[in-house]
């Protein structure tokens, strides 16, 4: 319903400086965006890292540390799937091309999520493979992890041609089912309060919503260069 | 109270005490926040003093009581006890206090006494969290009546020699060793002994993860994790958790012919 609002918002914030000095089309007039949200995403880990030496992670250091890459895994994949709506919604470009840097961050830290618990268990596979096959709450959480891991790999461009472009989609839908199982880990994982988890559950859900809503009028233009899943 | 210049009492442990900071910052009393950092946060608007304890129930004598008042009726003893919490962390605290079982004669149960029941402060305004309904207000919890007279149950004023901060529990709590954290119910307003079993927060809340029992059983995991490790808070590693949390030789007989997988 902002869509309305947003529209003529968005060139308008961008046309005092294309409008004075006319630049070619389209070139790279955010080539700092991408190294921007690379460093921004690695950032937490050095606070992680700073934290864990001045002691500021509290009485259980570790505990926290998981919850924090947890954390930020998921908030990060659900930045990643804001990225379409946001375009969608808005027209405007830059969601896109940050969108792989967003995922693979996600990635990096649900790897690191998943170091920190087998750290947590001595590296213990044993205690691995029962918490995953005997505890729902980590068989999600380990799930949602396993599906990363194809697209991960397959995130560069040349997977997209390799792939064809269709396949590649539908390869990378996995990501809603992998967004939906970690915020079922994250729900399962709290004792009691409920609020927080909820919050995410609630912004994925219109986030979904938002694609659907939005699916039809975008289907004509999807082209190579707007590889979307939605 | 220098805490070394003590001999160790037969329920002490010999295990390398909690730090003052570690068990004074990292605190579960949702009623106080549900954060581990909240209670040491918000414990000022708790007041522990004045304060009086209403008992009443299956007693010959009840009564409301002050605090100073119920605290003067005993001789303050430390005790230095493991404390397990549900979630699979551990830490060893020295606390300040009387056994419950000295209490629990003093009101003089009548034959009809098989549980007691004990009610913390409900009051938003001292304990914010109560201002959230994550959990039933106040919480509850209790004992059987045999537990209760156990004498390793304790009735905590102090830790490490000082007056129980706000987050711990003040101005009275309960300890129960050999059981689950929760079990330990802080700022306690009422002490009711009922013929029938408590109806229990954590177990009104969650009945298939948290019980009445709640005794530390590494074999029984929660559904949603292992109870055979614990971090004891201040180490990297983590520790096999030990039945009745080490305490088996003293309380396992309690619960003789008991099925403590059913009656977790």
């Amino acid at each position: 319903m902002s869509t309305g609002d947003a529209r003529p918002a968005a060139p308008a914030a961008k046309a005092p400086a294309r409008g004075s000095y006319q630049p070619k089309r389209k070139s790279a007039p955010l080539g700092w965006l991408v190294p921007a949200v690379t460093v921004g995403g690695l950032l937490p880990i050095a606070v992680l890292i700073w934290d864990a030496y001045t002691g500021a992670l509290g009485a259980n250091p570790i505990q926290r540390a998981t919850l924090q890459t947890g954390l930020l895994t998921l908030t990060l994949l659900v930045a990643s799937l804001a990225c379409t709506p946001l375009r969608l919604l808005t027209g405007w470009k830059w969601p896109a091309r940050i969108r792989k840097s967003l995922g693979l961050l996600a990635f990096g830290y649900a790897v690191l999520h998943f170091l920190i618990y087998l750290f947590d268990h001595g590296f213990s596979l044993s205690v691995m493979f029962e918490d995953v096959l005997k505890r729902p709450f980590v068989t999600v959480g380990f799930t949602a992890l396993l599906l990363l891991v194809p697209l991960a790999l397959t995130s560069g461009k040349n997977s997209v041609r390799k792939l064809g472009f269709q396949k590649w989609t539908r390869l990378h839908q996995l990501v809603y089912l992998a967004v939906a199982f970690g915020a079922l880990h994250y729900y399962w994982g709290v004792k009691k309060d409920h609020v927080p988890p909820l919050i995410y559950v609630g912004v994925i859900a219109v986030l979904f919503a938002t694609r659907f809503i939005k699916r039809k009028p975008t289907k004509k233009q999807a082209g190579p260069e707007k590889i979307s899943p939605a | 109270f220098a805490q070394a210049a003590r001999p160790l009492g037969p329920y002490d442990t010999k295990e390398a005490v909690t730090s003052y900071q570690q068990a004074t910052t990292y605190n579960n009393f949702y009623e106080l926040g549900t954060d581990k950092a909240d209670p040491a946060r918000n414990a000022a608007s708790l007041k522990p003093r004045p304060w009086t304890v209403k008992i009443d129930g299956e007693v010959k004598k009840p009564q409301t009581v002050d605090i100073d008042t119920l605290q003067s009726w005993f001789p303050l003893e430390d005790r230095i006890y493991r404390m397990r919490c549900v979630e699979g962390w551990s830490m060893v605290m020295p606390w300040l206090g009387f056994p419950l079982a000295g209490l629990i004669r003093r009101l003089e149960p009548t034959s009809k006494a098989k549980y007691v029941q004990f009610t913390a402060l409900l009051d938003p305004k001292q304990l914010p969290g109560q201002k959230s309904n994550v959990l039933d207000w106040p919480y509850v919890e209790g004992l059987r009546l045999d537990e209760a007279l156990h004498p390793l149950a304790f009735m905590a004023v102090g830790l490490h020699g000082k007056v129980l901060p706000g987050q711990n529990g003040a101005p009275l709590r309960l300890v129960v060793p050999w059981k689950y954290g929760f079990k330990g119910i802080k700022s306690i307003v009422k002490i009711t002994l009922t013929e029938k079993m408590p109806k229990t927060t954590w177990a009104l809340a969650a009945p298939s993860e948290y019980g009445f029992y709640a005794n530390v059983n590494p074999a029984v995991p929660h559904p949603r994790w292992s109870q055979a490790t614990e971090r004891r808070i201040g180490e990297l590693g983590r520790r096999k958790t030990l039945p009745f949390n080490g305490y088996a030789d003293e309380v396992a007989g309690l619960y003789k012919g008991m099925d403590l997988r059913k009656n977790f």
